[in-house]
């Protein structure tokens, strides 16, 4: 029985990927897991959205995404973009062998489709890069990118989070691992400033790291 | 504040179910003009109408073309080209690249500077 509400939403199948591709593109780890669970858990109220445009930033494999758009019941559109276009085409590759349906652009978070895609976005999701790191390590070109976070891990999520408030469609809610360098209750007052307000849905230990997802959404007053 | 531009040597017309209360609850939310302008770069244009009308939940045939511009054409290879700096971001396997320089990620001033002098593309 048990197994039979598992393979409700299974995780999306990434075994097109090789050690090969993983030399350039972040493997799915145990911050990809505690998403994906999150993002199950949260089914019930993601369909009653009936989300349009779902948007992941940092698709890396593109497993994120995939899953999400399996899990969505109602046809939306899935935007995946990523600074590493080795992570971008994976993410396309991933979508195709699992019958899902993934737009992807290569991209410096949402760059120049930003204007265009402000207060639209239904369902944001962000798995950053979010280790403390050297700030300089951020800039590196290549793998040390889809995890280095520089200064408290913070350098590339806190650029997103500047903007999510803007981002989000008035009924929208964005989805974001942190870890607990990261400040999250920092991060959860800095958007409450900005009339988000948010939850922990999930927390996990991996190994040295305590994982969580914090869930972001408009104060209801704010919604009218 | 122009739209991009689109140039195409590679495109495909994939086939995706017709829904159309999906393509009505879209449409608010994109700017016509730039799909329609988008299909007349491509040479897609067929019935689409060149202004959004009202009452266009109840069109079957205008939700019909807004689906198959919208859903069903995808630039495989080509540019997107920014009108005032001529700036060109290609598109390679149907993903574009937006990037200003090739292994750029930015975390500070010099990339929101970058960002700041392509302004015109948004
Ligand atoms: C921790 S990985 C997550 C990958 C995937 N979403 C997952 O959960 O397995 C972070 C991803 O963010 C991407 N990334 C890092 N900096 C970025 C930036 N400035 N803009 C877009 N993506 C970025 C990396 O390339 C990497 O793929």
């Amino acid at each position: 029985m048990n197994q039979e509400v598992s393979q409700l939403f299974p995780t999306p199948d990434f075994s097109h990927l090789s050690e090969n591709d993983f030399q350039d593109v972040y493997e799915p780890a145990e911050d990809s897991f505690l998403l994906l669970d999150a993002l199950e858990q949260e089914a019930e109220s993601l369909n009653s959205l009936r989300p349009l445009i779902c948007v992941e930033v940092g698709c890396g494999s593109g497993i994120v995404i995939t899953f999400l758009k399996k899990l969505l019941s109602s046809q939306c559109v899935c935007l995946a973009v990523d600074s590493n276009h080795k992570a971008t085409s994976s993410t396309v590759k991933t979508a195709d062998q699992n019958k899902a349906q993934v737009e992807a652009v290569t991209s410096d978070l949402l760059g120049n489709l930003q204007p265009r895609i402000e207060g639209k976005i239904d369902v944001l999701v962000f798995n950053p890069p979010y280790v403390v790191t050297p700030p300089e390590e951020v800039r590196c070109p290549g793998l040390p990118s889809s995890w280095a976070g520089g200064v408290n891990g913070r350098q590339v999520t806190d650029r997103l989070l500047s903007d999510v408030h803007r981002l989000l469609s008035p009924s929208g809610v964005f989805y974001l691992i942190t870890i607990r360098e990261n400040k999250p209750d920092e991060i959860r007052q800095m958007l409450k400033d900005r009339g988000l307000e948010s939850t922990v849905i999930i927390e996990r230990k991996a190994g040295p790291e305590r994982l969580n997802v914090i869930k972001f959404q408009r104060r209801i007053s704010a919604v009218t | 504040m122009a739209d991009p531009t689109v140039t195409v040597n590679e495109m495909k017309i994939r086939e995706v179910d017709f829904n159309p209360e999906f393509i009505s609850r879209m449409i608010p939310r994109i700017e016509w003009k730039a799909l329609y302008e988008a299909a007349l770069s491509l040479d897609v244009v067929g019935n689409l109408s060149p202004e959004l009308i009202t009452d266009y939940e109840k069109d079957e045939d205008f939700l019909k073309e807004a689906h198959r511009v919208l859903m069903e054409v995808e630039v495989i290879k080509g540019f997107l080209i920014c009108p005032e700096s001529g700036r060109k971001f290609p598109i390679e396997n149907g993903i574009p690249n937006m990037l200003l320089n090739e292994g750029e990620v930015g975390d500070g001033p010099a990339q929101s500077e970058a960002l700041q002098e392509d302004d015109s593309m948004q």
